[in-house]
């Protein structure tokens, strides 16, 4: 092993250190996705509540089933009751990354997140 | 009216020649052997062929570094079927790539760069030639910059490991 790392020229250490550090900060930038900063509810595809995902909160929709209710919490959020049969979008549990969506057909409500750069159309590299 | 006199087409082969030929054998049999191993994503190999592109390079400069590279890139092909599909054009696209890379980097001084630098540099020149054909050809989609990450690690770990092993055979058999 040192016989091998005797090898190595002090530029060598150096390039090798900038290609780690490169290669250590494309696994975020490229990886990351952005991240979910607020919560829509829509209800019948028309927006009936817009929250940040900062602060713990929960927010009741009355759909033609019944009530949705939504939870919010920090960086997340969830359906925690719907009135429809089959609980889909309850059974999705917290929703983190941004364009994620849980939708109660049923009760015709939805719930999606959106993250900071909704504006951008494309990425160019 | 000047007299036809007949003429043969003479090529001389030279030492040099000869030299080149050797390299691109060897360089040629890696590929071969490294087609055999089993990769978990196409295009993470450890390009083993590399390190004999990198040994010309160190003892007998670019051009012949060139010579050695490119006709491995085509007998490599050749033999493992390749030739004219598209593992063929992005193989090409990363030897010019790191070829374009070696030029200037054969030209840091010695005392503070070896053959580990060389070696990174290409291999990320590598994977940058290669994915930037295959975004403007294969797949015209910003999707394929995702594996950047994957390939960017490839190429600094297999290219630390070549370049070891390269600067480890030059020190073996100074001339």
């Amino acid at each position: 092993m040192k016989a091998w790392l005797a090898l190595l020229r002090p530029g060598d250490w150096a390039l090798v250190l900038i290609g780690a550090l490169g290669v250590a900060i494309s696994f975020p930038l490229l990886w990351a996705g952005g991240k979910a900063e607020r919560a829509v509810v829509r209800l019948d595809g028309k927006v009936v509540a817009e929250f940040p995902l900062t602060a713990p909160r929960r927010f009741a929709v009355t759909g033609p089933l019944g009530e949705t209710l939504i939870e919010i919490a920090p960086g997340r959020a969830r359906v925690l009751s719907d009135p429809g049969p089959r609980q889909y979008c309850v059974q999705q549990g917290w929703l983190t990354r941004p364009s994620a969506i849980a939708i109660c057909a049923p009760n015709h409500v939805s719930l999606s997140l959106s993250g900071k750069d909704a504006s951008h159309d494309s990425l160019n590299y | 009216m000047p007299v036809m006199t007949a003429s043969t087409i003479d090529l001389k082969i030279t030492d040099n020649d000869r030299r080149i030929a050797r390299y691109a054998a060897a360089a040629i049999a890696l590929t071969v052997a490294e087609a055999a191993l089993p990769s978990p994503l196409p295009g993470v190999k450890p390009g083993l062929a590399n390190i004999v592109v990198l040994i010309v390079l160190m003892r007998h400069g670019w051009r012949d570094a060139a010579w050695v590279s490119l006709l491995r890139v085509l007998a490599g092909s050749l033999l493992v079927g390749q030739f004219l599909a598209p593992g063929f054009f992005l193989a090409l696209a990363g030897a010019l790539a790191s070829l374009a890379v070696l030029a200037p980097a054969a030209r840091l001084p010695r005392r503070w760069f070896g053959p580990v630098s060389a070696s990174v540099l290409a291999a990320f020149a590598h994977i940058g030639g290669q994915l930037l054909l295959a975004r403007l050809w294969l797949v015209p989609h910003d999707g394929v910059f995702l594996l950047a990450p994957v390939f960017g690690l490839s190429a600094l770990v297999f290219g630390i490991v070549n370049g070891l092993i390269t600067a480890k055979l030059l020190k073996e058999n100074q001339a």
